[in-house]
């Protein structure tokens, strides 16, 4: 035993040693092997993203070889009784032959289609996590974008690919697409001929799109995937706030031999779901939608889940009215304001997020510690009312079938959404950033006063207190790691000599976005502040809550209008109350400048 | 009584209580809830029609009037045929329990001898479509491609590509036919029932109707890929990946990335 062991360590070495002399690959290895990654569940979305776009190119590359991108008259004999004699593309026999007659094609064309969803639903799950936790700020702007445009190669793929097939959903889907292309004006109709090769659906749109989908796209994603993992190996991976945690160092294991374990452990978990859910589940069944015919279209016609989004614009625009004839041509706002505008809004949102973020905040230094969500209220807030708005559309995509599923009236879900689509992000919104900034106000609290212990103590002069447990320092740090953000200060906008300045009115607009990230917030607890709350006896101050609420409006004011009325107040020291945060302290105000 | 006063404080007290509010509640419901009114005992022994018109009488004749030439709540039923009758009343559609949108397949009230009577009786206040033969539905019969063929001309915009139903305006809706009897399946497309259209013979021929019905039959089979989801198509896969797919892979994720600090 013990001498195989030998020869295989012996014969490994040796094999590492040859090519160590010829290509200089241990120093690499040994860089890779000591990188520490930080341990958390969800740095591991983006891996359930990657782990399924191996599935996918596995899989895809399999199908290949069956399938054929040609939209060629053929008709159909084989063991799909319901589709014998009739006549269809050689795409769309291709696939039922795929599906029927190869040996573990519909498995692999399941694996291929639920990996397909899986990767979209991971990417969106992943940028999530970094979008709520603020992975995108400096240094990671330019990984953001990469991932951004990830997403949007992955719709691309994603569309396709579903639309490969030739059957009457995907031909649903085309038609629809051709609709988008031609509502944009003036060069509509132009496009959608370039695009179909002439009139919809034409004969090169398969040819076309299984370039798109098999060749440019997958090539696109795996550079941009190597750019995505190549920054994230210069930029160090970011991490949670904690004890010992800080944006000069990363606490964490080695990539050898712990995360080469857990990950490589990790990409046969993912496989597997997948492969269950494939092996037991049915998904895209074209044999139950026949081959393209643009007459038909079935009840529960519906894209993919990413896509839904799109599908619940268009039905939740209202038609009437909507369309205007200009000097003989038409502006189909029907179609161009949900297909075109809407998608345009939220993609500019998600692309540009990280820079108006800086501009707002006004800082240029590095992060690589987290934050948590509720230290960012305004951000939180607004990436739940983004994804409220896109699961409002999502629903209206499938209104009908929750109306039918549901009991419901189709016209009753339809206005409803419609009112949705507005009030429920803003509502959204509004309380997430109230729940954000209570749970700051908790941490506030639980830091000046610690735990409670339910513990009530009568003294001997008759007064009783709760005893408070306070924190450790773990806990602590957690909790008064994260710097405040304020608004910005601005120079005025006239010199001493009442020239105006130059600029001014820049500076103006990034203060007035500053202010609407910033105005409202709860500062973390000071030690001056921690100080005070410990000297000054623990227990008269059951009513510090609301007078922290005050102060705090007071101390916005004072952040908003320049520094005056805060040097003004700053006389009245820190130590008066146990909690006064932004009033008084000259030191924090001192912070921001 | 005192050991009870103890334990009222308990903390599945409450639960407790809603438990026995629920059951006192569901047995007042199925000792009070209103039965059907059976006023014709299926031993009449007597003509099927007049056994029918007194069925009609008990049962249909608030809406539909006494001589079934309908009022301002219910449409005449004089030519409806046998068929109609037979589709409302052998799915439980009729007697409607409520007004709405639309009169939902129900449990069936009456027997099959009894929809019969009333059949006969309904077919003999004027001519129209009576109930088909036996051979005339039969799925075996039929020819399942061209029937997919029909049918998604002329069935799957509403009750989807493989029947499994969808939605139409206002709260109505096209119901499954997947669990649909071959017979009823053919008394609809011939009468149009409610929302949908009347397809008759001239529109699809009885051999055309028999393929729709070989279709349908062919989708009672299990999919080739697995479990079927619904037949809904890409909403319910899209429900399943976020469920199954993300649900899963985070609980694995948090399951490696347990030794967080």
């Amino acid at each position: 035993m013990s001498t195989t062991t030998t020869r295989t360590g012996a014969a490994a070495g040796a094999t590492a040693d040859y090519l160590d002399q010829r290509t200089g690959i241990g120093t690499a290895v040994k860089t890779f092997a000591r990188k520490i990654f930080p341990d958390h569940w969800s740095f591991l979305l983006g891996e359930i993203a990657l782990f399924s776009l191996v599935v996918l190119i596995i899989s895809g590359v399999f199908l290949t070889m069956f399938f054929v991108p040609s939209m060629a008259e053929t008709h159909y004999e084989g063991p799909w009784a319901a589709m014998n004699g009739v006549e269809m593309s050689e795409a769309f026999a291709s696939t039922l032959r795929l599906s029927f007659e190869v040996r573990g094609g519909l498995l692999m064309r399941q694996i291929h289609h639920w990996a397909a969803l899986l990767f979209m639903a991971a990417i969106v799950t992943h940028m999530m996590r970094v979008f709520f936790t603020g992975a995108f700020r400096k240094p990671r702007e330019i990984n953001w974008v990469v991932g951004f445009v990830l997403l949007i190669l992955g719709l691309a793929a994603g569309f396709s690919g579903y639309s490969l097939p030739d059957d009457v959903l995907s031909g649903n889907g085309l038609r629809i697409t051709d609709g988008v292309v031609r509502s944009i004006p003036i060069i509509g109709s132009y496009l959608s001929y370039f695009i179909f090769g002439g009139e919809f659906p034409g004969q090169d749109l398969i040819p076309r799109l299984f370039t798109v989908h098999v060749l440019l796209v997958p090539g696109l994603i795996l550079a941009l995937v190597g750019l995505h993992l190549l920054l994230v190996v210069l930029h160090k991976h970011t991490q949670y706030p904690g004890s010992g945690r800080t944006d000069t160092n990363v606490v964490g294991y080695p990539l050898f031999p712990t995360y080469t374990a857990k990950a490589g452990g990790f990409f046969f978990l993912v496989f597997a779901v997948i492969a269950l859910m494939a092996a037991t589940m049915t998904i895209n069944p074209v044999w139950n939608y026949g081959p393209y015919d643009p007459s038909p279209v079935s009840a529960g016609a519906q894209p993919d889940w990413y896509m839904l989004f799109l599908e619940g614009a268009l039905r939740l625009m209202p038609g009437a009215g909507t369309e205007w004839v200009i000097g003989g041509y038409t502006l189909s706002l029907n179609v161009l304001i949900p297909a075109v505008v809407v998608p345009g809004i939220l993609f500019t949102v998600l692309a540009v997020w990280p820079f108006v973020e800086a501009a707002a905040t006004g800082d240029k230094r590095e992060h690589h510690v987290l934050d948590r969500p509720r230290n960012a209220p305004f951000r939180t807030a607004m990436g739940v009312a983004i994804l409220t708005a896109f699961t409002v559309l999502v629903l209206a995509g499938s209104n009908d079938i929750i109306g039918a599923q549901f009991s419901m009236s189709i016209n009753d879900i339809i206005e409803v959404f419609r009112v949705l689509f507005f009030v429920l992000p803003v509502l959204a919104f509004w309380i997430t950033k109230r729940i954000c900034l209570g749970l700051q106000r908790k941490d506030r609290e639980l830091v000046l006063h610690g735990h409670e212990t339910g513990r009530i103590v009568r003294f001997a002069h008759g007064e009783y207190i709760e005893v408070h447990r306070p924190l450790d320092e773990h806990e602590r740090w957690l909790l008064v790691q994260h710097e405040a953000r304020r608004p910005l200060e601005i120079e005025p906008a006239e010199d001493s000599r009442g020239v105006r300045r130059k600029g001014y009115g820049r500076d103006r607009l990034l203060q007035r976005l500053s202010r609407l990230f910033y105005e409202d917030r709860v500062e973390p607890v000071t030690p001056a502040e921690l100080a005070a709350a410990h000297s000054h006896g623990e227990h008269d101050t059951i009513a510090a809550p609301e007078r922290n609420e005050s102060t705090r409006l007071v101390g916005t004011a004072t952040g908003g209008s320049g520094s005056q009325e805060g040097s003004a107040t700053g006389a009245v020291g820190g130590g008066q109350h146990l909690v006064e945060p932004e009033t008084g302290n000259p030191e924090t105000d001192a912070r921001n400048r | 009584m005192k050991a009870l006063a103890a334990r009222r404080h308990h903390r599945y007290a409450p639960a407790v209580l809603l438990l026995l509010a629920l059951l006192l509640t569901g047995g007042l419901y199925a000792v009070l809830a209103p039965q059907v009114a059976d006023a014709a005992p299926a031993a009449a022994g007597s003509d099927d029609i007049a056994t029918g018109e007194k069925i009609f009488q008990a049962n249909c004749a608030t809406c539909h009037g006494p001589s079934a030439e309908g009022t301002d709540a219910a449409p005449s039923l004089v030519g409806v045929g046998a068929a109609s009758v037979d589709f409302q009343v052998g799915t439980g559609r009729m007697p409607m329990q409520a007004n709405g949108p639309q009169a939902p397949a129900k449990e069936v009230q009456f027997t099959d001898e009894q929809v019969e009577q009333l059949a006969a009786f309904v077919a003999s206040l004027g001519a129209g479509p009576s109930v088909p033969s036996e051979e005339m539905v039969d799925p075996a019969a039929g020819d399942v491609a061209n029937g997919m063929a029909l049918f998604r001309t002329n069935c799957a915009m509403c009750h989807n590509a493989v029947g499994a139903g969808g939605a139409l305006s206002e709260g109505k809706w096209a119901p499954s036919v997947v669990e649909t009897s071959p017979r009823h399946i053919y008394e609809a497309m011939l009468t149009g029932p409610q929302s949908m259209p009347v397809f008759n013979d001239a529109n699809l021929s009885p051999e055309e109707k028999r393929d729709i019905i070989a279709y349908i039959d062919a989708q009672r089979e299990p999919s080739p890929g697995g479990i079927k989801l619904g037949s809904l198509g890409p909403v319910s896969e899209g429900v399943w990946i976020w469920l199954v797919g993300i649900g899963l892979l985070i609980g694995t994720s948090v399951w490696i990335g347990a030794r967080s600090s």
